[in-house]
């Protein structure tokens, strides 16, 4: 196995484990207003988020940077091209962690509290939406001009195949709805079988609806991806394996339906898990050894893992400090979750948190 | 303004503030773990409270800290992709490094530090604390280095292309230009740290309330601080000084407003540089003071800035000099105040010394000015480079971002952060009025467990 390929699995494992994670913090976020009625019980829905949300969003900087030290071309290519949404989503992430902030120190009064509830909800829709946007902006590619760089606005024509392409179209918006409806699924599973009472109720209800709206978006996002990106049918005649990624996914989905149906909702939460990383291990799959394509309306070379990685040597010195400082940091991941309360209750709140 | 500045400024607007809250929360780090000792080891509990406390100022700063910083992540793709993609090669070793050894360490921690008291043994948390203080810390390490590397590179080869790659982790990691600024800027952070933590303990004092806690933020944070107040200028800023003459020659002669060459060279007390007739207005000068304390000589040589290219010439020489001397001259105050206070400590006088309380009160804002005018003299002192006389500032930025674009998200992050502000100082007052006499919390959802 190539040392490119080697961080080409490491980066999007750190990503798979960023969507996974912070997927259900953003999605409780989502679900937060509509399963969470009384004060008490928005801050029951907080609360079961609260000592990991911030831990969970430290993944996405680490494979952030993970993709700087292998691949600087794609991040300096990728996030300068994407300026404008970059940019935004960063707001929308620290208009997020505010808004939990100020609900943890519980300001004011109820106005305050209903501010800061919306700010939280919507920002965490609003990022699970971005993620998507991103997701199938890469899979749909960029309009490279003749240097290799592009620069995307937010939209041009809302089509795929234009000449191009802006990062609103209607392929990207299908997933976009998709990952939203998906990280709302794993957060009210979350809820649902991280909390007690009412809330657990209203959330597992809430997952039904959400498992069938999730399975329907990722139904036609897998028929306009084949729209969209002719790559796929390439991929599929040249390795039939990747396509276990996407039968996984649907798998995983049918698992979760019944599971929810069945009101079991922690292997429903950890259904939507697999469904979530084998919907991006899809798109990895299919890209591999791209990293960037380039859009269908002007063909070009795009960003390859040969040409963005850097030297052999700072790839295989990497790899020496990597691993293991990862899986120090899952030990710690593993340690907080395990001793987290199974079930976090109402009476378990502080007066005045 | 053309994109290249606005590019320039869009970084040094988020960098500066975002920089406003990790300087408190390293030095902060220590002065928990000094206080959790007190309470584990002496069964104190006044100074258990005092921790609990300056654990919650931590809280809301470290919450400020990681949404501001995380944009910063994003910034050097965002607005200096050119930069990114031919030095990311190198630079990305120790970012990763602080997302996988500091950033991970210190999320998974903070919650048990700050909410874990009731659940965890004593020991454990203090070892939370200890852990917390160490994440800061060595996250403190990795953006030096990096920093480092851009101001002295070493353990790089550049390629034909421009392409700068790695060719030794070992002596990138072991840059000596980062050993002394680390050093020089993690005792600034302390320094920043024990003017808060001493400023609220006069505040509380002057104003009578928890007189107990109030002496002992004191009798700890006046010594810590006079201390740190000395050491990061001697030997930590006396030898980055020196690091500067050696290596980056032009720079010295700038911020230190040295124009011309001279055999014993004098050293600026204050003046401004006049950059019509290159020289001082005003000057008030030290002769032979500025050969003697680079070279140990009264007569060394010392080149001036004409002396070299004007293309070399940092190109805001006026603000680099008055950044520096800012911090200088602050620096100075700052050892003379804290020099007062622990004599007056030392002779069991300072908590009714008035007017020192109300010195240290009102200098809370001081340090964060003798932060910011350091970080802005390294920054501006290394232009025109952006990889020092490898890569120029003009060739790093992001060319497919037009100005306008630039602006507008320039003009977003004003408009966040100053909202961000408002928030911040209702929280810190809101935490300040609370006081130090508060009951830990409860915790319930906090992790428990015993092996930390």
């Amino acid at each position: 196995m190539s040392l490119e390929l080697v961080w080409f699995i490491l980066a999007g494992a750190a990503l798979a484990a960023y969507i996974v994670l912070d997927g259900f913090d953003l999605g409780v976020g989502i679900v937060h207003r509509f399963v969470a009625v009384t004060p008490a019980e928005r801050r029951l829905t907080m609360a079961s988020i609260g000592p990991v949300w911030d831990g969970n969003e430290v993944w996405l900087l680490a494979a952030g940077a993970t993709l700087l030290l292998a691949f600087p071309k794609l991040y300096a290519v990728g996030v300068g091209g994407f300026y404008l949404p970059v940019q935004i989503l960063l707001w929308l992430y620290l208009g997020r962690g505010l808004g939990i902030e100020m609900k943890h120190h519980h300001v004011g009064g109820p106005l305050w509290d209903e501010l800061w509830d919306s700010v939280f909800s919507v920002s965490s829709l609003l990022i699970a939406l971005f993620l998507g946007l991103a997701l199938g902006n890469v899979v749909r590619g960029v309009s490279f001009d003749e240097r290799g760089r592009f620069f995307a606005p937010l939209w041009t024509d809302l089509l795929p195949t234009s000449e191009k392409v802006g990062i609103l179209d209607v392929y990207t918006l299908v997933v976009g709805a998709t990952a939203a409806a998906g990280l709302a699924l794993h957060g009210a599973l979350w809820l649902a079988h991280r909390t007690e009472g009412d809330v657990a109720v209203r959330s597992a209800d809430l997952a039904k609806r959400l498992c069938f709206a999730t399975a329907l978006f990722a139904a036609i996002t897998s028929a306009a991806t084949l729209a969209v990106q002719p790559l796929v049918f390439e991929v599929a005649r040249e390795r039939p394996w990747a396509l276990l990624f996407p039968a996984a996914s649907f798998a995983a989905i049918a698992v979760c339906w019944v599971e929810v149906r069945r009101r079991r909702s922690e292997r429903a939460f950890f259904a939507s898990a697999a469904f979530l990383v084998a919907m991006f291990a899809t798109a990895a799959a299919t890209l591999y050894p791209r990293l960037l394509p380039s859009a269908p309306g002007a063909p070009s070379e795009g960003i390859t893992v040969s040409n963005a990685a850097t030297t052999e040597y700072a790839l295989s010195v990497g790899l020496v400090w990597w691993i293991p400082g990862i899986l120090l940091a899952t030990t710690y991941f593993v340690r907080n979750y395990r001793r987290l309360p199974r079930r976090l209750r109402l009476e378990d709140l502080e007066e005045h948190q | 303004m053309d994109a290249f500045t606005l590019h320039r400024l869009h970084f040094a607007f988020t960098i500066t503030y975002h920089y406003l809250f990790p300087q408190l929360t390293m030095g902060l780090g220590l002065y928990i773990v000094i206080f959790k000792i007190l309470q584990v080891r002496r069964k104190d509990e006044v100074a258990g409270d005092v921790a609990r406390f300056l654990s919650r100022i931590f809280g809301l700063n470290f919450a400020m800290g990681v949404v501001t910083g995380l944009p910063m992540e994003f910034q050097f793709g965002a607005g200096w992709s050119r930069f990114s993609e031919a030095a990311g090669g190198v630079i990305g070793q120790t970012l990763a490094m602080e997302g996988v050894f500091a950033f991970f360490l210190e999320s998974s921690f903070l919650y048990l530090l700050l909410f874990g008291e009731k659940r965890l043994s004593p020991r454990a948390h203090l070892g939370a604390a200890v852990l917390v203080f160490l994440g800061s810390w060595l996250s403190g390490w990795f953006i030096i280095v990096t920093n480092a590397w851009m101001q002295h590179p070493v353990g790089h080869e550049v390629k034909a292309d421009g392409t700068v790659i790695l060719t030794s982790l070992g002596e990138y990691l072991t840059n000596p230009w980062a050993f002394w600024q680390y050093l020089h800027t993690m005792l600034g952070s302390v320094v920043t740290a024990s003017f808060v933590v001493a400023s609220v303990g006069a505040f509380y004092l002057l104003s009578g309330r928890h007189e107990a806690h109030a002496k002992k933020l004191l009798s700890i944070a006046v010594p810590v601080g006079l201390a740190a107040c000395i050491l990061v200028a001697f030997p930590a800023g006396d030898a980055q000084a020196k690091m500067v003459a050696k290596h980056q020659p032009v720079t010295f002669a700038a911020m230190e407003g040295h124009f011309h060459t001279e055999d014993g060279a004098g050293l600026v007390l204050i003046g401004q540089p006049n950059m019509e007739t290159l020289t001082l207005d005003n000057p008030i000068v030290l002769p032979r003071f500025l050969s003697f304390m680079t070279h140990q000589r009264w007569d060394t040589r010392i080149e001036g800035l004409t002396s070299y290219d004007r293309s070399r010439w940092p190109d805001n020489v006026p603000l680099l000099y008055f950044a520096y001397h800012v911090m200088v001259g602050l620096g100075t105050i700052f050892i003379g105040l804290m020099s007062l206070s622990a004599l007056q400590l030392f002779r069991k006088r300072l908590f009714q010394t008035r007017i020192l309380l109300w010195g240290l009160m009102l200098a809370l804002p001081l340090p964060y000015i003798a932060n910011t005018a350091g970080w802005l003299t390294a920054e501006l002192g290394r232009q025109p480079w952006l990889i020092y006389d490898v890569m120029r500032t003009r060739d790093g930025y992001t060319l497919e971002v037009s100005s306008g674009n630039v602006l507008f998200t320039l003009l977003g992050y004003m408009g966040l952060y100053a909202v961000l502000s408002l928030i911040f100082f209702a929280l810190a007052l809101r935490i300040l009025r609370a006081g130090p006499e508060i009951a830990p919390p409860k915790g319930s959802t906090a992790p428990a467990g015993g092996e930390t």
